[in-house]
Order: structure tokens, then C-alpha cells, then sequence
């Protein structure tokens, strides 16, 4: 296992002394090179649980270990992409791309090539000169994914990568982050709120329910891979989808 | 409908040289500046030798135009050098000490809670009225005048620095973090960057008021600069050198609100010219 999280919990203290109980015992592993997908409503505790994956949020208890050291930091051999790609707008693609790069203080030109094989990747080779207010939304996060890979991290964790893109776009960068999965071979996590993006990108889908916080269900995705976009419609597709939507059947929060 | 082909027709257009007509007809601005200004310096010249408005109320532009060239050939220029010197030096002081000051008050909350309101204390204080002990205390030299200068620069800078510095986007910063950067780092590669637009809104307030501010420090008690030229032509009634300073001084001061404008596009080359920052003062 790459990730193991064991009874994790997370509580908020809010500034009037509210306690939010925003993770609860969540439990699961995540093994070398899996594709994992986490899917829940809205404030159900999904970018918590990556900030704490990612280093950045301090867990109140329970066990996170990467390769079987605890998580109690950020970590140079993990990348995170967000729902906005928070490029730098004073730098280039490439240059935004060498972020990474240049805060770990790691060799330039060795790294340099690589972002240019994540920006070939995604097909943006061409824009590397280029400034990120020049570019489109789904190219942005194209640039923002690349940044998240330029280090060669053995884990991406991604929160709602696609959520503001229309959704033409959003299927071509489920399809094309599949494409780059297999040939990175990464370890992903990757929260989203749409169920259909939930099973088309996942190994293993793990499904959250809020307040507090916790783990419904853990579903195994048994399709094929490669996936073409077409998978969507067959009744296999079809079946993951029940299977997950019946958690929330009381709950409207999320897409179809 | 019409929009789309006025924009097509600019396409086709762009590229040849236009003519003057084109111009006119685009920038109807530029005629109408030119008919206003010569309308109203023209109306000002035939009020006065039609009114026969006395020299020492109103000079006539005619005059202000002669005291301007005799100045240029006598002593302005010497005068315009010192103000200029204690606007630049005052500017200089003031603003680095308003960023520095800033950017510590903007990372370090103990900082800005203990300092805070003696900043506040000091900026609610008119600074005219403090000019005076300062000449007690720096002289009647270019000293004091920088120095008036600076508390006058200051106060916009870190105003702007300590906003700007906070402006980074939340996700930018956790993102940064996430791939291990150190707090100064976050500072050197985002919140640095980041704060310019404001950084540069203030650079621009503090440089028209530095010129403000050394004409006051000259007015307070000075020996030389072209506020003490303001008091010596005003005491001896040349009104038309009054007003030939006064174009001097605002050339002045339209001069650097120009150079600062064109470095910070050159800085700032990511954003576009509208600003809607805070200002500072
Ligand atoms: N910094 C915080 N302080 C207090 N409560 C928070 C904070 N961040 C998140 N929460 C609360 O924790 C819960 C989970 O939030 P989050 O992890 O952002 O959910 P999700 O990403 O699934 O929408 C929500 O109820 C949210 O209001
Ligand atoms: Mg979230």
C-alpha cells in the first residue's frame, strides 16, 4: 500500500468555539499506481481529507503513512492539483510548470525537459512561452495538472480538478487524465462530486457521506481499461452508478 | 449587428496608416482637448484686456508665457533642481520605509497589533502642521524638506504593501505549500508578485504628494527651491511668475506620475492598465 489511512478523524474548532466533526474514522488504503476516486456531497469532508493526505491540515487523530511513514507534513513526492489551476500570472506556462522545480530546489534543466514531455503530454507544447491569461480555463488546468507531474511525485491528489469546466471539456480531461495515468503511472486520488466521473476515472471508488464526515461504501470498479468515453452509456456503467447514487437518494447535492 | 461590423471594418483597417481624418473620427477626444484649451486660454487673455483685470489679481496667459521663458533663461531652473531633489530623496526615503515597514507588518500580526495604532496616531496627524518643527529640527536646509517629503511618501506605501501582501489567493498559497515551499519562498514567489499592482497604486499617490510635500517644507522656511520662489514672487506682487512656477510645478508632477505609470506597465506587464486598487491616502 502507498497510502494507508487508518480511523482518521478531523475536528473544527470554529472561531466561536463550534467543534465540526468533519472527518470520522475513515479508513482505507491506497495501493502503488491505483486510481482512487472520492465522492460526496458537498461539505462532506473530501478536500479535508486530501489536505491532510497532502500535508497542509494537521489531523486531530487517528493514522495517515505514506510507505509506511506518518504524513505529518507536505511531502516532495506528492502532487496536488485544485478545482481553481492558481497558475502565476507574472510567469510563463513553462515557468509556472517548474514550480515544483524551483521550490525543491531540484536541477533545472534535467526537470526542464520533463515539463516539457507534461506539457507534449497535454498538448500544450506549443504554449509554453505563453502567459496563463492567454490561455482558456481547461488549458489552465492542463498547465496546473503538468505542475502537479513536472516532480515526478509518486502520488497526485487531485480536488475537484474538473469542477469548473463546462462539461464537453471536462469529459476530454477525464479521458485525458486517464491517458496520462497510464502512462506516468501514478498513484491518483481524486475527489469529485459528480458520480459518472466517479466511476469512469476510478480502480475504486470510495463514496462519503457528511455530517460527521465518514465512509459509506467502498466500490470496486470492475471496467475494462482503456475506457473509451463510450463506456458511460453500457449497462455495466449504468450499474456502478445505482450502486453509488443509492447512498444518496435523500440527498440532491449531487450530480446525476 | 452593427457592433460585429464596425469591429470587422476595424480589422481591415488596422494595419495601413491612418489618415488624419481617421484619427479625428476614432479619437474625438483629442479635438475637442485641443478646442477647449485654446478656448479657454483665449477667453482668459481677451477677459483680462477686455476687463482690464490689474496684473496683480490675474496675470494675463500672454505674461504667464513671458515670466515662464525668463525664468526658463534666469533662475528656475536652479530652484526647479533642489524641489525636484527633496521630491525625489523625500519620495525615495518615504516610500522604501513605508515598504519594508509594510511588508513586516503584513507577515507578522504582533508587529501590526503593536505598531498599528501608533501608525494610525501619526497618519491622522496633517502634516502641515508638523512641517514646522520639523525645519526646527532638520534646519532650513534640503533636510528637513526630505524629510517632510518622506512622512508625507510613506504612509501610502505601507498602506498598499500590507493590502497587496495579503492579496494572494488562499489556494495559491496551500498549493505552494503543498509542494514544500518555505514561508519565504511563498513571500519571494507569490505574495512578492502579487502585492506589485498595489505596491505601484502607492508609488503613484506618494510621488504626486511628495511634490505636495516639498513645496510645503519650502513654504514653511526654505532658502531656495520653487516653493520659496512661490513666496518671494507672491511677496513681490509678480503674479505672472506665481503662475509660471505653478506650471513648472504640475509639469512636474504630471512628468513622474508619467514615468511611474510607464514602469510599473513594464513591471506590472501581466496586468492591464485599469487599477482598481486601494489607495492609500
Ligand atoms: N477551516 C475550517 N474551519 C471550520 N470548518 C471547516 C473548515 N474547513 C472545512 N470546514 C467544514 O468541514 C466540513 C467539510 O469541509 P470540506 O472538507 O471542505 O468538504 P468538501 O470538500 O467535501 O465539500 C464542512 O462542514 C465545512 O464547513
Ligand atoms: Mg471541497
Amino acid at each position: 500500500m502507498l497510502i494507508e489511512v487508518a480511523g482518521l478523524n478531523k475536528v473544527y474548532r470554529t472561531r466561536e468555539g463550534e467543534d465540526i466533526h468533519a472527518l470520522s474514522d475513515v479508513s482505507f488504503g491506497v495501493g502503488e499506481g491505483e486510481f482512487v476516486t472520492v465522492v460526496g456531497p458537498s461539505g462532506c469532508g473530501k478536500s479535508t481529507l486530501l489536505k491532510i493526505l497532502a500535508g497542509t491540515l494537521r489531523r486531530t487523530s487517528g493514522g495517515v503513512h505514506m510507505r509506511g511513514r506518518p504524513i505529518d507534513g507536505p511531502s516532495r513526492d506528492v502532487g496536488v492539483v485544485f478545482q481553481a489551476p492558481v497558475l502565476l500570472p507574472w510567469r510563463t506556462v513553462l515557468e509556472n510548470v517548474m514550480l515544483p522545480i524551483e521550490i525543491q530546489k531540484r536541477d533545472r534543466e534535467k526537470f526542464a525537459l520533463q515539463a516539457q514531455h507534461f506539457l507534449k503530454l497535454v498538448g500544450l507544447e506549443a504554449f509554453s512561452g505563453k502567459y496563463p491569461n492567454e490561455l482558456s480555463g481547461g488549458m489552465q488546468q492542463r498547465v496546473g495538472i503538468s505542475r502537479a507531474l513536472v516532480h515526478d511525485p509518486a502520488l497526485l491528489l487531485m480536488d475537484e480538478p474538473f469542477g469548473a469546466l463546462d462539461a464537453m471539456t471536462r469529459e476530454s480531461m477525464n479521458l485525458e487524465l486517464l491517458r496520462i495515468w497510464n502512462e506516468s503511472k501514478k498513484t491518483v486520488l481524486l475527489v469529485t462530486h459528480s458520480i459518472p466521473e466517479a466511476v469512469y476515472l476510478a480502480d475504486r471508488v470510495i463514496v462519503m457521506s457528511p455530517r460527521p464526515g465518514r465512509i459509506s461504501e467502498i466500490i470496486k470498479v470492475d471496467l475494462p481499461r482503456p475506457r473509451p468515453l463510450e463506456i458511460i452509456n453500457s449497462e455495466a456503467f449504468g450499474r456502478h452508478v445505482v450502486a453509488i447514487r443509492k447512498h444518496f437518494q435523500s440527498l440532491s447535492a449531487l450530480d446525476a | 449587428m452593427s457592433r460585429a461590423s464596425s469591429e470587422e471594418h476595424e480589422l481591415i483597417e488596422s494595419g495601413k496608416p491612418r489618415t488624419l481624418a481617421q484619427t479625428l473620427r476614432e479619437k474625438p477626444e483629442i479635438p475637442l482637448a485641443v478646442v477647449l484649451f485654446v478656448g479657454l486660454v483665449g477667453g482668459w487673455e481677451l477677459a483680462v484686456r477686455l476687463f482690464e483685470i490689474p496684473k496683480i489679481v490675474l496675470p494675463a496667459p500672454s505674461a504667464v508665457a513671458l515670466a515662464l521663458w525668463n525664468g526658463m533663461q534666469g533662475d528656475f531652473l536652479k530652484h526647479f533642481g533642489i524641489t525636484f531633489y527633496e521630491t525625489i530623496a523625500g519620495f525615495v526615503l518615504g516610500s522604501a520605509t513605508g515598504l519594508v515597514l509594510g511588508a513586516l507588518i503584513s507577515q507578522f500580526r504582533l508587529l501590526e497589533r503593536t505598531l498599528y495604532p501608533y501608525i494610525v496616531a501619526f497618519q491622522t496627524l496633517p502634516k502641515v502642521a508638523i512641517a514646522p518643527i520639523i525645519v526646527i529640527w532638520f534646519g532650513y536646509g534640503v533636510t528637513s524638506k526630505i524629510v517632510i517629503t518622506a512622512t508625507i511618501a510613506f504612509f501610502p506605501l505601507l498602506a498598499n504593501t500590507i493590502v497587496g501582501l495579503r492579496s494572494a489567493p488562499q489556494e495559491q498559497i496551500e498549493l505552494m505549500v503543498a509542494f514544500t515551499a518555505t514561508r519565504w519562498q511563498v513571500f519571494r514567489l507569490a505574495r512578492l508578485p502579487q502585492a506589485l499592482p498595489y505596491i505601484f497604486v502607492g508609488l503613484d499617490v506618494a510621488i504626486v504628494l511628495s511634490v505636495i510635500g516639498a513645496i510645503v517644507g519650502e513654504f514653511v522656511g526654505a532658502q531656495a527651491g520653487l516653493g520659496y520662489l512661490i513666496l518671494q514672487k507672491n511677496f513681490n506682487m509678480d503674479m505672472a511668475g506665481v503662475f509660471a512656477i505653478l506650471i513648472v510645478l504640475s509639469g512636474m508632477g504630471i512628468g513622474l506620475h508619467l514615468l511611474v505609470n510607464a514602469i510599473q506597465r513594464r513591471v506590472v506587464f501581466w496586468m492591464d492598465g485599469s487599477s482598481d486598487r486601494v489607495m492609500g491616502a
